[in-house]
C-alpha cells in the first residue's frame, strides 16, 4: 500500500469499481473521479489533476490491455481526507518499470506522459507488474489545507 | 451539432460545446480538414474554453489536426485553454508542440490576422 496511508487508515466503504474498455468509459470514470474529488474537498486545480491522471491511466489500460478495472475510494486518515485510485488489468504487463516511468518513453502510440506524469501528480504511486501477468497501479492524493 | 464550425471572414472557428468523446473529436478533425479547402480558409481557430480536461489523447488529436490543416495551407490557433487545464497539461508533461495558442477568440483572430499580414 502507498506509504502515506500508513497503518492507521479508515477506508470508507464507498469504493466504486468501473470497467474500462472504451473511450466512453474513460470519460465517465474521470468525471466520477472529479465529482468524488470535489466531494472530498480538493481545490479546482487538484480536481482537474486527478481527473486527468485517471484519464491517462484508463487510456493506458485500453491501449495495452484492452480491458481493465478502476476503483475510486474515499480516504480518511486522522483528519486528512484523500482519494485512492486503483487500476488493474490482466494485460501484457510492464517488463521494465523503471523505463516506463521515464519521461518521454512510450512502448505504444502515446506521448509517453501517462505513467511518469501521473506519478508526478499523485502523492503516492505504486506499480505492480510482471510480463504477461497484468498490471496494478495504486495511487492516492491528499487534500492540502 | 456538438462542434459548430462557423465562418468568420477568411477564418473558420470551431467552438467545442461540450466534452467530446474520442469519436467526436476525430469527426471534428475530419470536418475541419475538409472545410478548410471548401471555403479556402486562411486560418482555423479551435476554441476549447468548455473542455475541462485535456489528456494525452485530446492533445495528440489537436496536434494532428493542426498539422493536417497546415498541410492544407492554413494555420491553426487553439484558444481558451483553462488555467487548471493548463496546469494539468504542464504537470503531466503534455505539449501542444508548435501549435499556436492564444488566450481567447479575440486574441486568436488577432494572431491569424498577423500571420496573414493584415
Amino acid at each position: 500500500m502507498p506509504n502515506s496511508l500508513g497503518d492507521y487508515i479508515e477506508r470508507n466503504s464507498s469504493e466504486k469499481t468501473f470497467k474500462v474498455s472504451s473511450d466512453k468509459d474513460v470519460v465517465k470514470i474521470r468525471e466520477y473521479a472529479r465529482d468524488v474529488a470535489d466531494d472530498i474537498g480538493f481545490s479546482n486545480n487538484d480536481r482537474t489533476l486527478i481527473a486527468t491522471a485517471v484519464s491517462e491511466i484508463c487510456r493506458n489500460i485500453i491501449e495495452y490491455a484492452k480491458y481493465g478495472k478502476i476503483s475510486i475510494e474515499y480516504l480518511n486518515k486522522n483528519s486528512k481526507r484523500g482519494i485512492l485510485i486503483t487500476a488493474k488489468d490482466s494485460g501484457p504487463g510492464i517488463s521494465d518499470i523503471n523505463m516506463a516511468l521515464k519521461d518521454g518513453y512510450s512502448s505504444g502510440r502515446g506521448m509517453g506522459v501517462g505513467l511518469p506524469g501521473t506519478k508526478r501528480i499523485m502523492d503516492d504511486f505504486i506499480i505492480e507488474s510482471k510480463p504477461d501477468n497484468g498490471t496494478k497501479i495504486t495511487m492516492c492524493k491528499w487534500v492540502t489545507t | 451539432m456538438l462542434v459548430p464550425i462557423l465562418k468568420h471572414g477568411d477564418y473558420l472557428i470551431a467552438s467545442v460545446q461540450s466534452s467530446l468523446t474520442d469519436e467526436q473529436l476525430m469527426k471534428l478533425l475530419d470536418s475541419l480538414v475538409v472545410k478548410v479547402a471548401n471555403v479556402r480558409a486562411k486560418g482555423v481557430i479551435v476554441d476549447v474554453t468548455i473542455l475541462d480536461i485535456m489528456d494525452s489523447f485530446a492533445t495528440r488529436i489537436l496536434r494532428d489536426m493542426a498539422h493536417m490543416i497546415k498541410l492544407r495551407g492554413a494555420p491553426t490557433v487553439v484558444v481558451g485553454i483553462q488555467p487548471d487545464v493548463a496546469l494539468a497539461m504542464v504537470q503531466l508533461g503534455l505539449s501542444l508542440g508548435d501549435i499556436n495558442t492564444a488566450l481567447d477568440l479575440e486574441e486568436g483572430i488577432s494572431l491569424l490576422n498577423e500571420y496573414n499580414g493584415s
